[in-house]
């Protein structure tokens, strides 16, 4: 199994290191050829500005391409701002994958930034999650599913193929939300065997 | 139970910087360039490096209405300048609520002799280091994030090409080296023992290591990249230049695909003047600013 992570800035070091310790060939994709022969897409945490402009040949077009076939795709903090079909104060949205609005920064300043122990449906009663700057979820749309809150906000959700977080689990060595989505990854390898 | 200020919230939002630039900025609308430009952070300061050592005088944290207007301006974080040593305009700055503080050697030193207690504080600190003694000295000190120090406001990347160098090779030495020889390598090299251990067990340096001090153009920041540097900080580099928002995208370009010669040499064309560079030779000891 070949899982990607979107390697154009940011956390990217983080996700591989996880992914070789679950025994997933990790592959960094900075241009759209390096998406083929990829099961899945990981969009790490960094500056999603930043990721947005400089993801070349429309990269980030393909990815959303690729995820209305089905195609798994899991974002961390900026990469759930990537992926989210309305970004708050914003008239653009990117992917636009997952229906929901995110709202940037919404936990505060760097002095704001903290971690605690999360609930995350189906996944861990105590998930120790690391919120940086982290943007919340604002709205939830139809076919998407909260999987964790934290003081009543959305910080984590899922809509069929598309997963997202507002925390960082590539910053702890718990690998149960890795291992949750490289679960939805199987499922969409096993589908496309059939097909 | 929520925890702020830990170490990891800390070196975590260095994590997030990888791959980029941070640029020098003095105003609001510099802020805005640099943020549109693709920099995963801006540094506010009272006046870019070659502007300091042109004028002289003493440098000192920024006027907390720029940075207020700066923290305004953005949505990427905004880091901040404080002099070395100079804990209250690091506690102003923390007050002011900057993202990242960097207690520079860029601003005239507040204290001969001793650097910030950062663990005192909520907010991170960046600190700049030569070699890997001064990197783990500061690291001990609270410091989330080491830049190293170059030779800043020269446009001359010798400095930090320099640094970077040293602190690999030292990285080699203190992975490669038996267990028995470690504590007089911490010695020789002013290092404490136990951030070694760290980097023994982390096979690398335990926070992120950006390159600072000289880099001006595209090719400066992609060799730096390729000399094993974790992101870019730019100071006089890009508004110093005779075409900022063309010099400070195409510095974001190349550091990110570093290892493109061909996407290195597209953005690196018709972009005007750079900044004037100064030979280190002509620096006279005492202007040097990596030395404090």
């Amino acid at each position: 199994m070949r899982v990607g992570v979107l390697a154009v800035q940011g956390a990217v070091r983080e996700h591989l290191s996880i992914l070789s310790q679950l025994g997933i060939d990790g592959r960094r994709v900075k241009k759209v050829g390096e998406l083929s022969g990829l099961s899945g897409l990981i969009l790490p945490g960094g500056e999603s500005t930043t990721i947005s402009l400089l993801s070349r040949g429309h990269l980030l077009t393909k990815v959303g391409e690729l995820v209305s076939k089905g195609f798994p795709v899991f974002g961390t903090c900026a990469g759930m701002i990537l992926l989210a079909g309305e970004i708050e104060g914003q008239e653009d949205a990117y992917v636009q994958a997952i229906d929901i609005t995110v709202a940037r920064n919404a936990s505060g300043r760097q002095v704001d930034s903290f971690e605690t122990m999360l609930c995350v449906k189906g996944v861990a009663d105590d998930f120790p999650a690391v919120f940086i700057r982290a943007p919340y979820i604002t709205r939830i749309g139809n076919g998407v599913t909260v999987l964790a809150k934290h003081e009543g906000a959305a910080v984590m959700a899922r809509q069929g193929n598309v997963l997202v977080a507002s925390f960082h689990p590539e910053l702890t060595s718990d690998m149960r939300i890795h291992r949750y989505f490289i679960g939805m990854v199987k499922e969409y390898e096993e589908k496309e065997a059939v097909l | 139970m929520v925890e702020k200020g830990t170490y990891r919230v800390k070196s975590g939002l260095a994590e997030m910087l990888k791959g980029g630039v941070i640029m020098d900025v003095t105003t609001a609308e510099q802020a805005i360039i640099a943020e549109q430009a693709g920099a995963v952070a801006v540094m506010s300061l009272e006046r870019v490096p070659a502007d300091i050592r042109a004028q002289g005088g003493v440098a000192r944290m920024a006027d907390p209405t720029r940075v207020k207007e700066i923290l305004a301006a953005v949505s990427i974080p905004v880091m901040a300048k404080a002099r070395i040593g100079h804990f209250v305009e690091a506690q102003v700055l923390e007050a002011l609520e900057v993202d990242y503080i960097d207690e520079s050697e860029v601003l005239t030193p507040a204290d001969p002799q001793y650097h910030i207690d950062k663990w005192a504080f909520t907010v991170p600190f960046v600190c700049g280091a030569r070699n890997l003694g001064e990197a783990c000295r500061r690291i001990a000190e609270g410091a989330a994030m080491i830049r190293t120090k170059g030779e800043p406001g020269t446009g001359n990347v010798v400095e930090a090409v320099r640094h970077m160098r040293l602190m690999n090779k030292q990285i080699r030495l203190v992975l490669s080296a038996p267990t028995g020889e470690l504590m007089s390598i911490a010695k020789e090299m002013g290092a404490p023992y136990q951030i070694l251990l760290a980097i023994r067990e982390k096979g690398k340096l335990p926070v992120v290591n950006f390159a600072a001090g000289g880099i001006a153009t595209p090719s400066d920041a992609a060799m730096m990249m390729q000399l094993g540097c974790d992101g870019i900080f730019v100071g006089s580099g890009v508004f110093k230049s005779g075409d900022p928002e063309k010099r400070a995208r195409a510095i974001v370009e190349a550091t990110t695909h570093y290892k493109e010669p061909g996407i290195v040499a597209s953005v690196s064309e018709g972009l005007g003047e750079a900044m004037v560079g100064i030979s280190i030779d002509e620096i006279p000891p005492h202007e040097m600013m990596q030395v404090r």
